[in-house]
């Protein structure tokens, strides 16, 4: 990890029509380092990635990477300027009219223009980085489990070997082992790659397996940020009622009575 | 009173907003038709999948409406009923159903179709998927579909022609007891090279218009199946509402002067 900011986000904004979802996100992420930004469901992890990734528009704000404004990039350099990025969906999101090493090799064929065969040998080889044959290769995505198509997931997002990998709830809907393995994935390919990697969960077991650093977010803002081995002695009253899941605290669940 | 005035407003207001929206997306998908990366596999992929495989429906639907024009035209027309049978089939096919009757079954079959992928990959998030990797949705799923419907409709079209105007022969021969040699010598007498060239310029402007729906309505669904399934109904309502629109004016164009 080096002490260079990768991404710099200031006082980004986004509402959709009268909700405001980002009341002014700042974070900075350092070179090579694991960010894990954590927060309960609709306080705006999901947005705050995809309009750092230019998959939205924010309202107001400034998104820098390696130093440079990202924001109002026209759509050629835009393009130019995701080859930086590797992104794990939540749901996955393989094309499903494609088998699976295609998908793994989409970014190199596609994107970079690489010959097909060339492309397909990378494939198999990341699939196998994540624990997955050659013989999977040929399986439409359909045909493969949860935890399968995540890896797949997670192979397609490190194909083309990004600079900086974001990860969209890795672990939601795994059991608990196979969401283990895709922590150990996770590790090792940040370790081993070194990229820059951002994860949004709110499973604090993942946390605490693949952070660096943490950052909490709560109604569009980041409440508190901090090395992951201060979490437990944040001080902070959020922090402490998310970690523990507690369901009295700071923070309230708009629930009506039975 | 300005209550009732201000919803008719509020309408209007709604109505240019979606066509704005709706002019917006085809102008950003034409001028990326014209810029490299191009996809040929995938618009040769888009052209079997929307020609050959509409053939049997466009045939079918063709050749029926060859036959009951044939059967109208010759119980509507007791006078002189040769000559007017076979001039009514070659023109009504070719100028007007031929090119309307293939645009609406293939707004049926593929117009549904591109809405429901493309709006099935947008809320399972492949779109941005793709984004992610460096590919341009609109060059890879909407120029690929707009470029194959405009090119294969006409296609398509030249073929019902000859299966629409066979129907009508058969009938006239068959069943109205026509003589074969003078209804077919009415037929080629009738037919210019403007009637067909029009049909065929219609068909490629209602191809254009099936894709075009079929992937706007499913580029921006939201909401899960639900939406995926609005924004397929939308795009079949609306193709074929704005087919038939634009025969009116396309057929005004032609056959003012």
């Amino acid at each position: 990890m080096s002490e260079r900011v990768k991404i710099a986000v200031r006082g980004m904004k986004k509402s959709f029509g009268p909700k405001l979802v980002l009341d002014g996100i700042d974070l900075d992420v350092r070179e090579g380092e694991s960010l894990v930004v954590i927060g309960g469901s609709g306080t705006g992890k999901s947005v705050t990635v995809k309009c750092l990734m230019g998959l939205m528009e924010p309202d107001a704000g400034s998104v820098k990477i390696d130093g440079a404004e990202t924001i109002g990039l026209g759509a050629g350099a835009r393009f130019e300027l995701m080859r930086k990025f590797g992104m794990l969906f939540q749901g996955a999101a393989l094309f499903d009219s494609l088998p699976v090493w295609e998908n793994v090799a989409f970014g190199l064929i596609q994107g970079r223009g690489m010959a097909r065969r060339q492309a397909k040998a990378i494939a198999l080889q990341k699939l196998g980085a994540v624990g997955l044959g050659p013989e999977v290769g040929e399986l439409s995505p359909a045909e493969l489990s949860g935890g399968m198509q995540k890896r797949v997931a997670l192979a397609r997002a490190i194909a083309a070997e990004p600079e900086i990998i974001i990860f969209d709830e890795p672990t939601t809907g795994l059991d608990p082992i196979m969401a283990d393995v895709i922590n150990e994935l996770i590790v090792k390919i940040t370790h081993e790659l070194g990229v820059t990697a951002i994860s949004i969960t709110h499973d604090m077991a993942s946390t605490r397996k693949i952070a660096d650093h943490v950052a909490m977010i709560y109604k569009g803002r980041i409440i508190w940020s901090g090395a992951a081995d201060t979490i437990d002695r944040s001080g902070n009253p959020y922090v402490e009622q998310f970690i523990h899941g507690r369901a009295e605290g700071p923070i309230q669940m708009e629930i009506r009575a039975l | 009173m300005l209550d009732f005035l201000a919803r008719i407003g509020h309408i209007f207001i709604l109505f240019l907003q979606a066509a704005g929206r709706l002019a917006l997306f085809a102008i950003i998908a034409i001028s990326h038709c014209v810029r490299p990366p191009f996809y040929p596999r995938l618009i040769g992929r888009q052209m079997i999948d929307m020609g050959y495989y509409s053939l049997p429906v466009v045939g079918l639907t063709a050749i029926f409406t060859g036959m009951v024009l044939a059967l109208q035209a010759h119980t509507g027309f007791s006078v002189g009923a040769e000559s007017a049978v076979a001039t009514i089939v070659v023109l009504s096919v070719t100028r007007e159903l031929g090119p309307v009757i293939a645009g609406l079954m293939v707004a049926g079959r593929i117009g549904a179709a591109i809405a429901a992928e493309i709006g099935t990959m947008r809320v399972t998030d492949q779109i941005d998927a793709l984004s992610t990797l460096s590919t341009n949705p609109y060059k890879y799923l909407v120029v690929p579909r707009l470029i194959a419907g405009t090119i294969t409709l006409p296609l398509l079209v030249f073929v019902a022609d000859i299966i629409g105007v066979f129907g009508g022969f058969v009938v006239a021969t068959y069943k109205l007891g026509y003589n074969p040699g003078g209804f077919l010598g009415q037929t080629w007498d009738t037919l210019k090279t403007d009637d067909v060239v029009s049909g065929l310029v219609k068909s490629a402007v209602f191809g254009f218009i099936v894709a075009l729906m079929g992937c706007y309505y499913g580029y921006h669904s939201k909401g899960g199946a639900q939406g995926v399934g609005a924004a397929t109904t939308y795009a079949v309502v609306s193709a074929s509402i704005m087919i038939l629109l634009f025969d009116y004016l396309l057929t005004a164009l032609f056959f003012s002067s």
